[in-house]
Order: structure tokens, then sequence, then C-alpha cells
């Protein structure tokens, strides 16, 4: 019973969220394109399937990932687990005793960024329009490798408690640099990629490590400390994905080379 | 019927590969490293077979729904030739998309006890709320304005980075006349703002766009609208944090 109310409540609550959009499609359709859709009964069923796995989709996070890995979260920043097996909480902290903090941010940011619906979404047009250059997983790792160091270097700035602005700026002006060498087909993706990682399944879980982690590290503040994880997730996949284009290029390069020196 | 079922199955195949990592992640941390037993091991396993056969329904529906209405109101739009229009439904799906997203509103709240700890705003949940509300129609508004300006691009065949630097240039100044407290939330509001459903639509609509107008590549003009609806509201959202 308590189930069937969950998925009932996560259904309204999918509704509210997809019906501006539907009002403002089919109202555009209607008044100013003028055009009857065409296959309306499969676009309809499509919204309907879209429906139905969103809200499938949050309510088994709800019941399995989140609470189990926001539980976690806590755990692993819980200074009686940092310090087991010291007599004392020292009162000086050092940014090397959350060793399990940096590896488990790296962990759970890659995967959740496999799972992530929006970012499967755009691999999949980036595949079709670029003829297979670009693979669904290829993308899909690159951006999570990205998402990994991006979470865990957000994690160090907490625990050392550094000023957002100067990783983020640094950021910006790799990305820049990067923007000059990278295959022009990639960079309008790349820069997509770096707001298509955080959706559903990362955010809840990121921003539960991030406020575990303010809490419990002394002097910081969970209000003024504990944001920016998302903000470095969002960054670091774009450096990644132009890296593996780059790479890529490099690689092919290389291959052209040696084949051309072994046929002379 | 039958071919129904078949492509189901390979799409739920495929969800289980995409969630193995998650689940091998949490596995290791719980057992090995926190060394603790995994709490309603049935309600769990129950909640990841919710979350496949979820994914499942998604991506099918992605490619039923979504990624067409996208791609065939982009063509409608392009035919049409009138500009006007196409903007003003890019605004509007940026802005109607964004105004009711959950992540959203629940850091506007929090954005809002921020304010009220640092003493920017009264302590009190109608001045709280207020501000929460604001800031949640300034991310709108931010995001609206993203994707009108991403659309023109693709128009106007515009090279995207100079965009993107400017934007970076302006989020840099920003920061420096920004009040302190407000910067940790305005970097994250840009990651927050772009949810499951957009980023299918808006990707089709660029893509759609880029390969129905003359001399656009799709690879290089069609993606990009999400870069922007993830830059503004940083902006915006410091310019907010400014005017109390």
């Amino acid at each position: 019973m308590d189930f069937v109310l969950a998925l009932g409540a996560g259904l309204l609550a999918t509704l509210k969220d997809v019906m501006p959009i539907a009002i403002i499609i089919f109202g555009f359709q209607l008044l100013v394109i003028r055009k009857s859709i065409p296959h309306l009964k499969k676009v309809l069923f499509g919204f309907f399937y879209v429906l139905i796995g969103l809200v499938l989709f949050l309510q088994g996070l709800e019941q399995a990932l989140f609470p189990l890995g926001k539980l976690m979260a806590a755990q692993l920043t819980d200074p009686s687990f940092i310090y087991a097996g010291m007599a004392a909480i020292p009162d000086v902290i050092h940014w090397g005793d959350y060793m399990w903090v940096y590896i488990f941010a790296a962990a759970i940011g890659f995967s959740t960024t496999i799972a992530e619906p929006s970012l499967l979404a755009v691999a999949i047009k980036a595949e079709e329009v670029s003829g297979g250059t670009i693979s669904v997983w290829g993308l899909r790792i690159a951006v999570a490798i990205g998402v990994a160091v991006g979470i865990s270097l957000g994690t160090f700035r907490i625990i050392t408690g550094t000023p957002l602005q100067y990783y983020i700026m640094t950021g910006y002006v790799i990305v820049i640099i990067q923007t000059f060498y990278a295959p022009k087909l990639i960079i309008a993706l790349a820069y997509d990629s770096g707001g298509v990682t955080t959706s559903t399944v990362t955010v809840p879980l990121v921003a539960a490590l991030g406020l575990g982690l303010a809490s419990t590290v002394p002097g910081r503040s969970p209000l003024l400390d504990g944001f920016g994880l998302i903000a470095f997730a969002s960054l670091f996949p774009i450096m990644s994905v132009m890296a593996y284009a780059q790479l890529t290029e490099w690689r092919e390069r290389r291959h052209k080379i040696r084949d051309s020196e072994e046929s002379e | 019927m039958r071919a129904q079922f078949s492509i189901f199955l390979g799409y739920f195949l495929n969800s289980a590969r995409d969630l193995a990592s998650i689940i091998a992640v949490i596995a290791f941390f719980q057992l090995v490293v926190l060394q603790q037993p995994i709490p309603n091991l049935g309600e769990i396993l129950g909640g990841v077979l919710l979350v496949m056969l979820g994914l499942t329904f998604f991506i099918r529906g992605l490619e039923m729904g979504l990624f067409p209405i996208g791609e065939s109101m982009a063509y409608a739009f392009a035919r049409k030739g009138s500009v006007f229009w196409l903007l003003l439904f890019a605004f509007c799906l940026g802005f109607g998309t964004t105004v009711a997203e959950p992540a959203l509103i629940a850091v506007a709240q929090e954005a809002a006890s921020v304010a009220a700890v640092g003493g920017v705003i009264e302590h009190t949940d109608a001045a709280m709320n207020s501000y929460a509300t604001g800031l949640r129609y300034t991310v709108a508004v931010s995001v609206g304005f993203a994707i009108l300006l991403g659309v023109l691009r693709i128009l106007k065949g515009w090279p995207i980075h100079y965009l993107i630097i400017t934007g970076y240039a302006g989020v840099v100044l920003m920061t420096t006349i920004a009040p302190a407290e407000i910067i940790g939330i305005a970097y994250d509001s840009g990651g927050v703002t772009t949810s499951t459903i957009t980023v299918p639509l808006v990707t089709a609509l660029g893509v759609g766009l880029a390969s129905s107008i003359k001399g656009r590549n799709p690879m290089t003009d069609g993606f990009g609208l999400i870069a922007f609806a993830s830059l503004t509201p940083m902006i915006f959202v410091m310019a907010y944090g400014m005017m109390f």
C-alpha cells in the first residue's frame, strides 16, 4: 500500500514536471505551426513511456540508491571513521586523512554519470549525428572520468577550505586553452556535456556528500562550504571530453605517419 | 508484438549494464571499506529493478516521442521561416522547463536560508519564501534567455567558443563583485537547471535546426544549447545576490 502511494505521489510530481513542457510543445504546434504532428499516436506513446520511465526510475532511486548512498556519505565523512584507531580526534585536520572520501567521491561520480539518463540521450544523438565517429560509450566514459576527477577535487576543496572561485577560474583558463587546440567538431558537444552530467542520479548523492563533509570537517559550515561540488562536476567533463577528442586525433595522426613510413 | 518485446528486452539489458557500476561501488564501500552489512537487502533489490525498468521505458520513450517531436518542430519552424516565433518558442521552452524543476526549487530554498543566516534578508518565512521565489524566476528567465541566444547562434552560425568565453568572462567579473555567500550557490545553479526531459528535447531541437538550415553542420552548430543554459544562471544568480 505504501508502495502504491509513493508511486502515485511520484507520478503526480513527474506530471507536474512534464506539464509545462507538454503545454508549450502542443500549444506552439497547434497555434503557431498549425500542422498536425506526424505519427501523433507514436509520439504520445513516447511521452507516456518517458513519464512512466521517470516515475519508476525516481521511485527506484528513492527506495534503493539514495538512502544507502547518503548513509555511506555520512559514514565515510564521520570523524570516528576517519580517525578510527586514534585515541583522540585531532584539532587540526590533515587533508591526507580523507583518502577514502576522495576515492569514494571519484567512484560514485563515475558510476552515477554512467547511469545518468540525460547524458545517455545526448550520447545517442551525438553518435547518430557524427555517423559513429563519437561512440556512445566513448563519450559516456570520457564524461564520467571528468565528473570523477571533478567531484574528487571538489571534496578536497571542502576539506582544505580553499575558495571555490580559484579552482573554477583555473578550470576556465584550461578550457579556453583546450578550445583552441581541440578538433572543431567536438567543441560544442564538449561544452554541452558539462551541463548534462548533473541531473537525476548525480545531484542528490553528490549534494549529500558535500553536506556531510561540510558539517563534519571542523571549521566548515554546511551553508557556506557545502556547495560547489556540482560546479566541479559540470566543469571537468568539458576538459575530459576535449581531451578525449584530442587523444583520438593524435592517435590517428600517429597511425597515419607510421603507415606512410612503412609503405616507403 | 514480439518485435516490441525483444526491443524492450535489449534496452533492459543495457540498463542493467549501466547500473552495474553504481551497484559495484556501493557494495564495495559498504562491505569492504565500512565493513557493514547492507540494510533492507530485499527492498534495495526491488528498487534496483525499478530503476532498470524506468531507464528502459525512458530511453524507448525518448526515441519514440521526445527526439522526433523536437526535430519535427525544428523542421517546421525552419520551413515557416519566422524567426520571431522560433525565438519565442526557444525562450518559452527554457523558461517553462526550468521554473518547475524540483532540483532548482530545492537549491533556491537553500540559498534563501544562506541569505537569512548571512543577515542579507530577514530571518522570517515570508522573507525567505519571497527570496527563493525571486531566485527561481531569475534562473528560469536566464535559461529562457540562454536557449534563445543558443538558437540565434545556430541561425546566424556564430562560432560557439567566443560566446562561451564571453560568458566565462562574465562569470569571473561577477564573482569579483558579488557577495561571497552567493558564489557557491550561483556556481551550482548552472548545473541543476537542465532536467532529464529538457536535455533530449533541446538537443533534438538544436540538431534539427542545424540540419535543416543550409550551411550549418549539425555536429558543430547543433550542440551547444545546454552549454548556454548552464552558464547564464551563474551570472544571473550572482546579479540577483547583489540586488539585496
